[in-house]
């Protein structure tokens, strides 16, 4: 695994910003700026969506990502793509190693297939996101919650063709860092679920950091 | 159960219908080496979509055979795979573009090649959708039969080939009404340099529903509670 470091000091940040678990944090990110997710407790899942901020319609595509790269995971280095075949951000830092974008977003309805059909009232991260992009509005709705990224959690897939959800390889203090390639709209979801292992089935609060540029 | 009607998609075409609950689609690849992008919604409210995380992380899965099932975004399921000749359909590559088909196969237009011309899966995806009024953010994960994509312990993706043989078939049972959204061209990872996309035929046959020995319903406790809340919608 890959891990590179930033040269990047927080008390320098433009933007600093906590996110606690089971809310929704859109913003606008600006072509140039440097954008870290600090997991500050370990293992949490911070499921992530990136629109092109000029036109939404233009968003994260998660096949188009990891075809392009020829890999499953996200890591330093990694150019992630829109469905039309736009750079949106490249990772430019990233001490956890790997990062996911097939497992998804948990929702009511897919928490019901995979725990139990008494799990409908228990928050998730299809609610924040809605939450999240109804008060964000400019014609947002669900058509664009689409394939996200699973910043922090590890989900491997076996030559067999199995996915499994293991153990996180994150802990406390571990941060990704992006470089915005063009005016990007982010919309997190910072992950409420209380029935996964990965999280030690404790949520914790995220923060998002923004340097203007990568100048120290 | 009697087969209603069989129909070809030309290699590089297009096609689209809404398989009615109770019927079931088989698509076969007639010549071999086929791939067949597939798009599932919910007709009745098309904003219910086939959702890939959902279908491979209640599953435990990363392609598909039969016994699983193609789940939508609200927990229900669409399609379920009730047979298949070949044991591995690819739910990860996506579908290629406008410029991926150039830097691959160069430039065939209609002028010059008639019906010939070079498609691609995203362009060929998108004129189907927007018969149903739907468009660009409507576009999501598909799905590639007849293709396998192997991923190795560092998480490489690796286009097997060849794969699919001449009469391989796989079969959907609609669980739902369900907009099938479906193009023949090349796979994005296929590495054959030249443009030769092949035909697929299309088969809609009667369908029983799935009982309570079906094994879709019994591969795993979670398309259990996936076929309960696809029947209370019917309900």
């Amino acid at each position: 695994m890959k891990y590179v470091e930033s040269k990047l000091d927080p008390a320098f940040a433009s933007y600093s910003h906590i996110i606690p678990a089971g809310e929704s944090w859109l913003y606008e990110i600006k072509r140039g700026q440097i954008f870290r997710i600090e997991d500050m407790h370990g293992n949490q899942a911070v499921d992530t969506l990136f629109y092109n901020a000029r036109d939404y319609g233009d968003r994260y595509s998660a096949q188009d990502t990891i075809r392009e790269q020829g890999n499953i995971y996200l890591t330093a280095g990694s150019r992630l793509l829109t469905t039309n075949g736009n750079a949106l951000m490249t990772i430019v830092a990233d001490t956890c190693g790997h990062h996911d974008t097939l497992g998804g977003a948990c929702a009511n309805e897919s928490n019901m297939v995979r725990y139990a059909l008494e799990k409908r009232h228990m928050h998730a991260c299809r609610n924040s996101f809605l939450q999240g992009i109804h008060a964000w509005g400019q014609g947002l709705s669900k058509r664009d919650i689409t394939s996200n990224i699973n910043f922090f959690m590890n989900v491997p897939v076996t030559p067999e063709g199995k996915l499994t959800f293991e153990d996180g390889i994150s802990e406390a203090g571990k941060y990704v860092e992006l470089r915005a390639e063009m005016d990007v709209l982010a919309a997190i979801s910072n992950c409420p679920q209380l029935n996964n292992p990965c999280n030690a089935y404790n949520p914790t609060p995220v923060r998002v950091l923004i340097w203007e540029s990568t100048a120290e | 159960m009697s087969v209603l009607w069989k129909e070809l998609v030309h290699g590089g075409g297009m096609w689209s219908h809404v398989l009615k609950r109770g019927t079931a689609l088989r698509i076969t690849d007639i010549d071999g080496g086929a791939n067949a992008g597939v798009l599932l919604y919910n007709s009745g409210n098309p904003v219910e979509r086939y959702n890939m995380a959902d279908t491979l992380k209640a599953q435990h899965i990363a392609r598909l055979t039969a016994g699983n099932v193609l789940y939508s975004d609200m927990g229900r399921i669409l399609c379920s795979v009730v047979a298949d000749s070949l044991g591995w359909h690819d739910p990860l590559g996506g579908c290629g573009n406008a410029s991926l088909v150039a830097r691959k196969y160069g430039h065939a237009s209609y002028q010059e090649r008639q019906n010939a011309c070079y498609k691609n899966g995203k362009d060929c995806f998108l004129t189907e959708l927007g018969k149903y009024a739907l468009g660009p953010r409507d576009l999501i994960p598909n799905i590639n039969f007849f293709s396998k994509i192997a991923v190795a312990g560092d998480g490489s993706m690796h286009f097997a080939a060849p794969h699919s043989k001449p009469g391989d078939f796989v079969e959907l049972r609609a669980e739902m009404n369900t907009l099938v959204i479906l193009q023949t061209c090349p796979h994005p990872l296929d590495p054959n340099s030249v443009y030769e996309p092949k035909p697929v035929e299309l088969s809609v046959r009667t369908a029983a529903p799935a009982g309570p020995d079906d094994a879709c319903r019994n591969f795993c406790p979670e398309n259990g509670r996936g076929f309960t809340l696809t029947e209370r919608y019917f309900l």
